[in-house]
């Protein structure tokens, strides 16, 4: 469906399961799932509330696209005000989670309150009720997903639920979906744990409809996965590599950040990339690629289905990771590899098993790894902290064991379960977390690629590549290449950027559409589906607007543009080798040119006029 | 890597080449994962390397010279240095 007018409100704390009619005003505002979803949450919370108190609400939401036959059409996203950040979070996410609540007849769920118990949500087409959970309290995300298809004996049945990280308060804890799909990052996890909320369970019987133009909208739709098809990105690359083609192409331009971002470069990288996951392995002659997977609808199939080899240390005795489970992505293989300097790519691919078995994030987790090894190298953590482990730079055996304490919330895991900027408060380095509002960098050096410098400064939940990926342009060359070692131009670059996501982010489709997509391909395929003339300038005023509003609840959450900032390390301390050798990050060379496209005033505040002009 | 006939004969000198991804089926028999030493004439320019590789002109979409982007106009001038490392993706992305 487009938008089925209907979304549920479910208060954990009576206990009640509400249909309400969907806000069409703002529907036509903001578009739907990370947008709409926004919307309601700054309407409905006081920003300054604790994110982990009952007054924070969480939203599962859809977008009008979800579920459509477009291509891609699968995503569900999760707003809340997160528990690393502080700020607005929303976490997005493929799989078939999505797909499933739109086809049961809702375009969000609205979690509020707390429950007294652990509970579950389940929801058959109308009916939406939620149950006890106590006997899946403590179970991983593989456990209660099997456990709860067993419970309902429907093998259909669709389950994003959370895993024991969560439980434990890992402030880095995601919903994982589908057993290895996620909203990973920012701690919407530990949101729903903290709401005694386990697992959402969702069969969805009522199919598709609802379409403003269906002729118009099949032929649009056709006419992009044509697009996807024929773009050698989103037809070939995608497909065979995967995200992690990126490792020796980032590597190679000097922007892979190493060891907690105090190097750029990793003399590793080939090892953990995209293409070392298709070669045979020597033990058993099988490599570490399974296959690649498709999320619901989605004609690219990025998804990486991988195996550990069965004499790894890491498996050893322990069949029940032998079999094939979600792989390695860049980010996730960046952070648990080369800023732990571990290029052990079976060492990589259990601890990112690892993460979706008990739901945390890996590029936070990773993070948090290399920073708390660069504090035991440097003497403020020791074994006596560590259990006995030697948290060294490069340790896979160290890394595979963090990963275990933190999926189980045990002894030092709870301290990494904190996230990079608490524990470096913790052990007296601040210095040294290497995040932006408190949440970790994603795989690519500010100090190569000067617009990514800007974008995390100015992303609206921290530290992020998802909130504008400059790095399609600078790098990669999409839709035109730029300099990424200028700075010139990349405020409007990095504005252009965040503007389109938000509202892609909004539409129900895959981000990675984009690198085949641009808005006139996006654009008719929400203008047929929805109701009202949804023209390109339309969508990006759209997601102009939901990037404004996402700034002001932070804004009047206490995040201001004192916060619009980059570690000292990546402002100050050049990169030592390779071809971005002497770079810094030049963000003050940048930001108030930024603050000025954005129509704010010089403090990075949002002025009237531009409210105004956007109907804030 | 072949060298062309009419280069025989002439001045050469010895680059590294770096194929990645689908590329990779170009590389001859070799030890490293993605890297060969091979001969190009003197005077030759990153598109004749290209060429000399059997790389299609699509497909040549990140070139890399010692890690520095050499965009589409830069192919028929830049030269290179005994030992530079050459560097070429096909379309790829990721995030």
């Amino acid at each position: 469906m487009s938008w089925t007018k209907k979304i549920l409100r479910v208060n954990l704390s009576d206990g009640s399961c509400t249909p309400e009619p969907l806000n069409m005003a703002w529907a036509n505002e903001y578009l739907g799932q990370r947008g709409l979803a926004s919307k309601y949450l700054v309407e409905e919370i006081d920003p300054t509330c604790d994110p982990l108190g009952p007054d924070n609400k969480l939203i599962m939401a859809t977008g009008p696209l979800t579920g459509t036959m477009a291509s891609t059409g699968g995503r569900y996203a999760v707003i809340t005000k997160g528990p690393l950040t502080g700020a607005i979070a929303c976490s997005n996410s493929g799989g078939f989670l999505g797909n499933e609540m739109k086809n049961a007849g809702w375009d969000m769920i609205i979690f509020e309150g707390k429950s007294p118990e652990p509970v579950y949500l389940y929801i058959e087409d109308d009916l939406a009720e939620l149950r006890p959970a106590a006997d899946l309290w403590g179970k991983s995300v593989w456990e209660t997903d099997d456990l709860l298809h067993q419970m309902h004996q429907d093998p259909l049945l669709r389950i994003a639920c959370v895993g024991r990280s969560a439980e434990a308060g890992c402030l880095y804890a995601g919903i994982i979906n589908d057993k290895h799909r996620a909203a990973g990052r920012s701690g919407v996890g530990t949101v729903m744990a903290s709401k005694n909320l386990k697992a959402v369970a969702i069969r969805g019987t009522k199919g598709v409809g609802n379409i403003d133009n269906p002729e118009k909208f099949f032929q649009a739709v056709n006419d992009a996965k044509a697009v996807l098809a024929e773009n050698a990105v989103t037809g070939q690359g995608l497909p065979t590599y995967g995200t992690q083609v990126l490792m020796n192409v980032i590597n190679g331009v000097g922007a892979l950040p190493a060891r907690n971002m105090r190097e750029v470069g990793f003399e590793g990288a080939e090892n953990i990339s995209g293409e070392a996951m298709h070669e045979p392995r020597p033990s058993d002659g099988k490599p570490n690629l399974t296959t690649n997977a498709a999320c619901f609808g989605c004609t690219i199939a990025c998804g990486r289905i991988s195996t550990v080899d069965k004499n790894h240390f890491s498996v050893q005795n322990k069949p029940e990771y032998w079999g094939a489970s979600g792989g390695l992505e860049y980010e996730a293989a960046w952070a648990l590899g080369a800023d732990t300097g571990v290029d052990d790519l079976d060492a990589l691919t259990y601890a990112n098993f690892l993460c979706n078995e008990d739901g945390y994030d890996p590029i936070s987790f990773g993070a948090t790894v290399a920073a708390a090894m660069e504090m035991f190298e440097n003497g403020q953590i020791t074994t006596e902290h560590t259990g006995g482990i030697e948290l060294k730079f490069g340790s896979a055996e160290a890394l595979t064991k963090m990963a275990e304490l933190v999926a189980h919330g045990e002894g030092f895991g709870l301290d990494l379960g904190l996230g990079s900027k608490r524990l470096c408060e913790k052990y007296g380095r601040p210095e040294l977390s290497m995040t932006v509002k408190g949440q970790e960098f994603p795989a690519y050096d500010p100090r190569g690629i000067q617009g990514m410098g800007l974008g995390y400064a100015t992303s609206n939940r921290g530290a992020c590549h998802l909130r504008g990926y400059t790095v399609a342009s600078e790098v990669l060359g999409i839709p035109v290449k730029t300099d990424p070692t200028v700075t010139e131009g990349k405020a409007e670059l990095v504005k252009a950027f965040q503007d389109a996501t938000a509202l892609v982010d909004s539409s129900g489709l895959c981000l990675f559409t984009t690198f085949a997509w641009t808005m006139d391909n996006i654009a008719p395929q929400i203008d047929a589906a929805c109701e009202g003339d949804w023209s390109v300038e339309r969508c990006l005023e759209a997601g102009e607007r939901i990037w404004n509003m996402e700034r002001e609840f932070n804004k009047a959450a206490g995040i201001t543009g004192k916060d619009d900032t980059l570690p000292k390390r990546l402002l100050s301390e050049a990169v030592k080798q390779g071809p971005t050798a002497g770079q810094v990050n030049r963000l003050d060379e940048m930001l108030p040119e930024y603050y000025q496209i954005r129509g704010w005033n010089e403090d990075g505040e949002v002025t009237e006029e531009t409210r105004q002009r956007l109907g804030l | 890597m072949r060298i062309h006939q009419e280069h025989l004969g002439k001045t050469t000198m010895k680059i590294n080449l770096e194929l990645y991804a689908s590329l990779m089926e170009l590389l001859p028999p070799g030890k490293s994962r993605h890297r060969r030493e091979i001969e190009i004439p003197d005077n030759a320019v990153v598109n004749d390397a290209i060429k000399q590789v059997g790389i299609p002109d699509d497909q040549a979409h990140i070139v890399l010279v010692n890690g520095h982007f050499v965009c589409g106009s830069e192919r028929d001038s830049k030269k290179f240095q005994p030992g530079d490392v050459l560097a070429i993706w096909p379309p790829v992305a990721g995030g």
